[in-house]
């Protein structure tokens, strides 16, 4: 699985890392576990596993994602009428056989009730057990992170922070000091949802990042082979995608019963997902050629 | 001002911007920096009166608000009880509720702190007007955030803040109640935070907004402190006011927080019934501090109404102002405390206060206040009279006893009068009275 002609993966902190730096530059992929069924959720996680995530991301539902721009919102909201709760979420994880490590994006208060008192740890353990490698959580930053990220160091897993382009500083400092898996890099302000470019704010921050040598992955807004291209090209390590997946699925059609038409819906929804990753993929491999392109064309200025 | 006092709450853990287990700072990464600012502001401004901040809001909210309220002796209310009712006239404030307090002393630090525009959620639409009348008078630009059953029943207000120049958008999702406006406006605010500024509606949200609306709510309480003890000698029994985020509630009650004697009561909105129907997602109440489990909602730590999984529920009251899964931290911990006593009052208990208040005082409550008088009635009603004599008195009221009176009712006459028509109230008139 490693075309990076590189290192085992012990070389680095942990699989989450590993796969990026491994299969640089990477495609992380995010899609709602339960939209339209998590029956469904598991061909679509296989087929972006074919097409090329190296990392995939699977939310989990949540009544009130801040967060979220309208895609993920409707996404959530079906996956909800659906009747996904977390432990049918965790049963489809244990279930997933992906090359891709698995992380688990969700809001606090979920992680927060999965056991009988609200505490962070019944979820880290279970979580662990069915065979994730992180968690995301977009409204915990890290002022309240701590219980979190004693239980994620004690079970091993990645706590991924987001990096938005209002972070600065002392702040960016700290974080980036305790980054685990990658840097989460938000390209624009505002919520998640695919866009028609790459906005100048990925440009300044992956500038602003440059310093830090740690893995750098840019989500929102990302839905284009050519983005990726851009984002990789301006010096992320990985690229995020999550809207312009969940459009596939959402155009695919509504939750279905077992019928035939359903069955071929889904399969097709899949068949376009995996495409969908591979020019992805195809987009950031671009992005990196044009890096090594400029080196060996040097003094040439770089691609605008 | 409450800010004056000696007795502030920082959390017993040490952390800032906590209040024992509740509150802090649950919010994307992207708004920190905001909300850095914002604390920043709200030190210098409101608790140092830095640039003589806090001299221009109070002169503002003399001269353009109509501070201070009146304390006013409720006679026939005390006759029937049987004890001393006073009530704290916030109906009278310009607005026609407490929300002007908190949505007056944002506006102005918002101007203060060079930002360009203003945001806000509503629910009842009280703080949406609010909010639109303060953008105007000190010149801002006003977008406000209102769910769309909220829009649909609550038309004047919506009339009222486009009148004063704020653009409305109904907000589709969920329930289309205040949950969804403030998820709404946080988004707006998490694209826009550089140059606005969202002003949160109650004492609810991340810090440091549930202690910086409290402060500018306080006036409530040290207005009350200094009026009870003119007219009636000395501090009272008890006080008493509606909690749906709580802000009308943590105004009157801060200043008498340290002064153990005086019974705090806030009476939430019981619904039709208390039990969440989990399978439904819905709780026929907004009774969170009375049956809600701690969790994070809207950037804090707090009670809520949730399903054992995590998912909030979704709320109802008959008051649209009440009708929220969440509340805010500092309640959540003076509950839990037990300085706070929580209480529950029905749809229909809330209809007969509004009703009562209306006949024996004149004065046209709003629904989410009615809900204060309704625990009256329960509280220190003549037993027997609407309750088959099952009602015990409750002891803990005392004979001096403080009512908050949010806000006035004209907002809520329709609802009042659809809900009247089904029901058999007690203290309504004749319908025959609406028909005309
Ligand atoms: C008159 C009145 N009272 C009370 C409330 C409830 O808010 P809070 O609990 O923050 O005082 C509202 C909210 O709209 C209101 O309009």
């Amino acid at each position: 699985m490693t075309d990076a002609g590189g290192s085992p993966v012990d070389e680095y902190d942990s699989d989450v890392e590993a796969a990026i730096r491994e299969h640089h530059p990477a495609l992380i992929t995010y899609i709602t576990a339960g939209d339209p069924s998590l029956a469904d959720t598991k061909a679509y996680v296989e087929a972006l596993d074919r097409g090329g995530a190296d990392l995939i991301e699977l939310g989990l539902p949540f009544s009130e994602p801040v967060a979220e721009g309208a895609t993920i919102q409707a996404a959530i909201n079906r996956a909800l009428e659906a009747g996904t709760t977390p432990e049918g979420f965790f049963e489809l994880v244990a279930d997933l056989e992906t090359e891709a490590p698995l992380l688990v994006m969700t809001y606090y208060n979920m992680i927060l009730q999965y056991g009988a008192e609200p505490d962070v740890r019944p979820f880290v353990e279970r979580a662990a057990e069915a065979g994730l490698s992180g968690i995301i959580v977009p409204d915990l930053p890290a002022e309240e992170a701590d219980p979190l990220r004693e239980a994620c160091d004690d079970t091993g897993l990645d706590l991924v922070f987001i990096i938005a382009p209002t972070t600065e500083g002392e702040r960016l400092d700290r974080i980036m000091s305790h980054v685990s898996g990658f840097a989460y890099v938000q390209a624009r302000l505002g919520t998640t949802g695919a866009r028609e470019n790459v906005s100048g704010a990925t440009h300044d921050s992956l500038a602003r990042l440059s310093e830090y040598d740690v893995p750098k992955a840019v989500g929102f807004g990302v839905s284009e082979g050519d983005h990726a291209a851009e984002i990789v090209d301006a010096g992320a390590d990985g690229v995020i995608v999550g809207s312009a997946l969940v459009d596939i699925i959402a155009a695919h059609g509504p939750t279905g019963s077992e019928t035939a038409s359903r069955g071929v819906a889904s399969s097709d929804a899949a068949a376009a997902l995996e495409a969908k990753a591979a020019e992805l993929k195809r987009g950031a491999r671009r992005g990196a050629d044009t890096i090594t392109d400029d080196h060996e064309k040097q003094p040439e200025p770089e691609q605008p | 001002m409450s800010m004056e006092h000696e007795h502030d709450d920082e959390s017993e853990s040490g952390r800032a911007g906590t209040f024992g287990d509740y509150g802090g700072q649950y919010v994307p990464e992207a708004l920190m920096p905001a909300l850095q600012e914002l604390e920043d502001a709200y030190e210098r401004y409101v608790l140092e009166n830095e640039d003589g901040f806090m001299d221009e809001f109070r002169e503002r909210m003399r001269d353009f608000g109509g501070r201070p309220t009146p304390l006013q002796r409720a006679d026939r209310l005390s006759e029937r009880y049987d004890r001393e009712i006073y009530l704290k006239r916030e109906d009278l404030l310009h607005g026609g509720a407490h929300k002007l307090n908190n949505a007056l002393g944002q506006v102005l630090l918002a101007k203060y702190m060079g930002k360009e525009r203003i945001i806000a959620e509503t629910g009842a639409g009280q703080h949406g007007t609010a909010t639109a009348m303060a953008a105007a008078h000190l010149d801002m630009p006003c977008e406000i955030y209102m769910g769309r059953t909220d829009v649909n029943r609550q038309r004047p207000n919506v009339y009222r803040m486009r009148m004063n120049g704020a653009d409305v958008n109904p907000v589709e999702a969920g329930s289309g109640t205040l949950k969804e406006a403030i998820n709404e406006t946080m988004r707006d605010w998490a694209t826009t935070v550089e140059r606005t500024h969202y002003v949160i509606g109650s004492v609810v949200g991340p810090h440091p907004f549930p202690k910086m609306v409290r402060d500018f709510q306080a006036v409530i309480g040290d207005e009350t402190r200094t009026q009870i003890r003119e007219q009636a000698g000395r501090l009272p029994d008890s006080v008493v006011a509606c909690a749906g985020g709580g802000s009308n509630t943590m105004g009157t009650f801060h200043a008498f927080v340290p002064d153990d004697e005086v019974a705090l009561h806030a009476v939430e909105a019981g619904g039709s019934s208390l039990e969440i129907d989990e399978d439904a997602g819905l709780a026929p109440n907004s009774a969170t501090l009375s049956t809600g489990t701690d969790g994070v909602l809207h950037g804090a730590m707090t009670k809520l109404l949730q399903g054992t999984d995590g998912q909030i529920v979704e709320s109802h009251s008959v008051s649209a102002g009440l009708d929220y899964a969440g509340v805010g931290p500092e309640l959540s911990h003076l509950v839990e405390t037990g300085r706070v006593v929580p209480a529950t009052v029905d749809d229909e208990a809330a209809l007969d206060g509004f009703h009562r208040l209306s006949r024996l005082e004149g004065i046209i409550p709003a629904l989410e206040s009615s809900h204060a008088l309704g625990y009256l009635e329960r509280a220190a009603g003549p037993a027997g009279e609407t309750a088959g004599g099952q009602r015990p008195r409750d002891e803990d009221l005392g004979d001096l006893v403080v009512v908050n009176v949010s806000g006035r009712g004209d907002k809520d006459l329709e609802t009042v009068l659809e809900e009247t028509e089904t029901r058999d109230l007690e203290a309504a008139p004749d319908v025959e009275v609406f028909d005309g």
